[in-house]
């Protein structure tokens, strides 16, 4: 396969299926399981092509159970694929070589790679041994990671003692400490405060502008997405719905957009000008038709002592559960 | 191999520094194991007596020395049990470790020879108020302590590596519990924990030779309570040399098809 250099992510065709063994309830079912079994084929991830650029930081989105971490996993040589072609930096990941395993990290929220009785500072400690960074070069990036976090009250605290937010601030820099060149975040801020939600955002952005490095993020959280991706890759049952910007997901998956609007006075019926979606006192949104926004547009201000009007795309999380929905239902 | 050396040694300080967190516990296991080997012991001097004195060669001062011994020997040879793949697997912990360039097996082994260094601290004093009980028949020469430094390390590794390996069957089949039990029962019986190897029959002797259990656990014991030559002692440690390399060389062969193997949906 020839990939340009500055690609970072190259995959073509990639899939992964899994035999799943099936039965149904009860003793018949269990006694006929002895001499017959059956199995069923779930693919995981069915033939997804896409590239991501050096630098790059791109938003991963799907439902649960929509091939996410499977990919991942297999980005990052944790699962053998099935077919298709992947390759990360040059390398192969099922192959794990450790040269390449020194230049990626994989951050999955919630899951605790630090050890859990001991201080942050020896987990730490522990990584530089195991990815064998130079002294001056670990405390240079040690430090530099506990000033960008805020984690000076924390290291020397056993790990079980830190609330989530907290350790997952420490994951975060424990799994940066390697200056890994690829980062597979899977759900970094999954349980965590509006607060540090932000800080871990913020943290990952800072790194991507420092040390250039290729980010592929899958979050629930549209806010997450916005703040970091210009670009997003949409699956859905294995496959590979959209991959483009942000704003082009809105313009895709969406036919309508929403009105704002204020008037001055209350109670007016405006469900001939569009669906009213709320409704509070003067001020009320609207949805309406992405083809009939001027013209509506145009009626309200004509018809109705409007004091102020704001016409909207809707919000992200709603464009992104309706392109779910409407997979689902097909 | 400095890099290497590096690591073993950080790691055997983080396994040290969590195992003297939970000492307490550490303490409760240990007493809790103290249990079976006593019950052996009062058991085989009770025969002795009642033999006139000895079984097999033993007194009731050599079975002491045996069973004390053999609490060290129990503890040293505490390893990654194979039962624990299985929830590696699940909870993702795997995951975790695949994801470092460095093999789990080494991870593994530097934790759990770091951990040892606690079990011995901790065992002393068990040991001294198990001899103040029991008064053992106990004086090694110098090249007995030394030989037992060596065979009791070497006991480690040698179940170490072996069930390292027997555990990579958790990848294969999801009924391995039997798999586990057939291994523990036949180590139960052949290894010199529930009887002294020398009181079992001819043939049961001959056959221990071939099996790996009496090297990871009779074997040091012998050394210490003076009951091999200089020669059985050096041929002791080959067969533990090589059933440490057979253990490895199963790991080596087991792993790449394992981690095929290995594929944790989601989460």
């Amino acid at each position: 396969m020839l990939i340009s250099n500055t690609t970072a992510i190259h995959v073509r065709d990639l899939r992964k299926t899994y035999i799943v063994p099936e039965r149904e309830g009860g003793l018949k079912a269990a006694l006929r399981s002895l001499v017959q079994r059956k199995s069923r084929e779930v693919r995981a991830v069915d033939g997804i092509t896409f590239e991501v650029s050096r630098g790059e930081v791109v938003g991963f989105l799907g439902p649960n159970g929509a091939g996410k971490t499977t990919t991942l996993k297999m980005l990052s040589g944790l699962l053998y694929p099935t077919g298709g072609e992947v390759s990360v930096l040059g390398h192969t990941p099922s192959r794990r070589e450790n040269d390449f395993l020194r230049q990626i990290t994989l951050v999955m929220g919630q899951r605790n790679q630090l050890v859990w009785d001991i201080p942050a500072i020896d987990s730490f400690d522990l990584n530089r041994a195991i990815y064998r960074l130079p002294a001056a070069d670990y405390r240079r990036m040690r430090d530099e990671l506990i000033e960008l976090l805020d984690l000076q009250e924390l290291m020397r605290k056993p790990v079980r003692n830190l609330s989530l937010g907290e350790r997952m601030k420490v994951e975060m820099a424990a799994a940066m400490l390697h200056r890994p060149q690829v980062l597979f975040l899977d759900e970094p801020t999954i349980g965590l405060d509006v607060t540090m939600q932000r800080r871990i955002r913020a943290f990952v952005a800072e790194y991507n502008r420092r040390s250039g490095a290729t980010v592929l993020l899958t979050s629930h959280y549209m806010a997450d997405v916005e703040a970091l991706c210009r670009r997003v890759i949409v699956i859905h049952h294995g496959k590979l719905l959209y991959d483009g910007d942000l704003g082009g997901l809105v313009e895709r998956f969406t036919a309508h957009k929403t009105i704002e609007v204020t008037l001055g006075s209350n109670a007016v019926d405006l469900s001939s000008y569009g669906e009213v979606v709320a409704q509070d006192g003067e001020r009320a949104t609207l949805r309406v038709l992405k083809a009939e926004t001027s013209r509506i547009t145009a009626r309200l201000l004509a018809d109705l002592p409007v004091t102020d009007l704001v016409v909207e795309d809707p919000p992200i999380d709603d464009v992104i559960e309706h392109v779910f929905t409407q997979e689902m239902i097909r | 191999m400095s890099a290497s050396l590096d690591f073993y040694l950080t790691q055997m300080k983080t396994a040290i520094v969590v195992q003297f967190q939970y000492r307490v516990a550490n303490y409760f296991y240990m007493i809790g194991m103290i249990a079976e080997p006593v019950v052996y012991l009062v058991v085989w001097t009770t025969v002795a007596r009642a033999q006139g004195g000895t079984v097999g060669g033993y007194t009731a001062e050599a079975f002491a020395a045996y069973y004390i011994v053999w609490t060290l020997v129990r503890n040293m040879n505490i390893v990654l049990t194979p039962y624990a793949w299985e929830n590696r697997i699940r909870q993702g912990d795997l995951a975790a470790e695949l994801i470092r360039p460095l093999h789990p097996f080494h991870f593994d082994l530097a934790y759990f020879a770091g951990w040892k260094f606690v079990a011995i601290v901790m065992w002393l004093p068990i040991a001294v108020a198990l001899a103040l009980i029991f008064k053992p028949a106990l004086d090694p020469t110098a090249g007995e302590a030394a030989a037992f430094v060596v065979a009791l390390w070497g006991g480690f590794f040698v179940r170490f590596g072996l069930l390292w390996a027997l555990g990579l069957v958790t990848f294969f089949t999801t009924r391995v519990s039997a798999v586990f039990e057939l291994y523990f029962t036949a180590e139960l019986l052949l290894s010199g924990r529930l009887a002294p190897i020398s009181l079992m029959p001819q043939w049961v002797q001959g056959l221990v030779n071939f099996l790996p259990f009496k090297w990871a656990f009779g074997f040091p014991i012998e050394v210490l309570i003076g009951q091999l030559t200089p020669a059985q002692i050096v041929t002791g440690l080959l067969a533990q040399a090589a059933w440490s390399l057979f253990g490895v060389g199963l790991v080596w062969l087991l792993w790449r098809p394992s981690l095929r193997r290995f594929a944790a949906v989601g989460g």
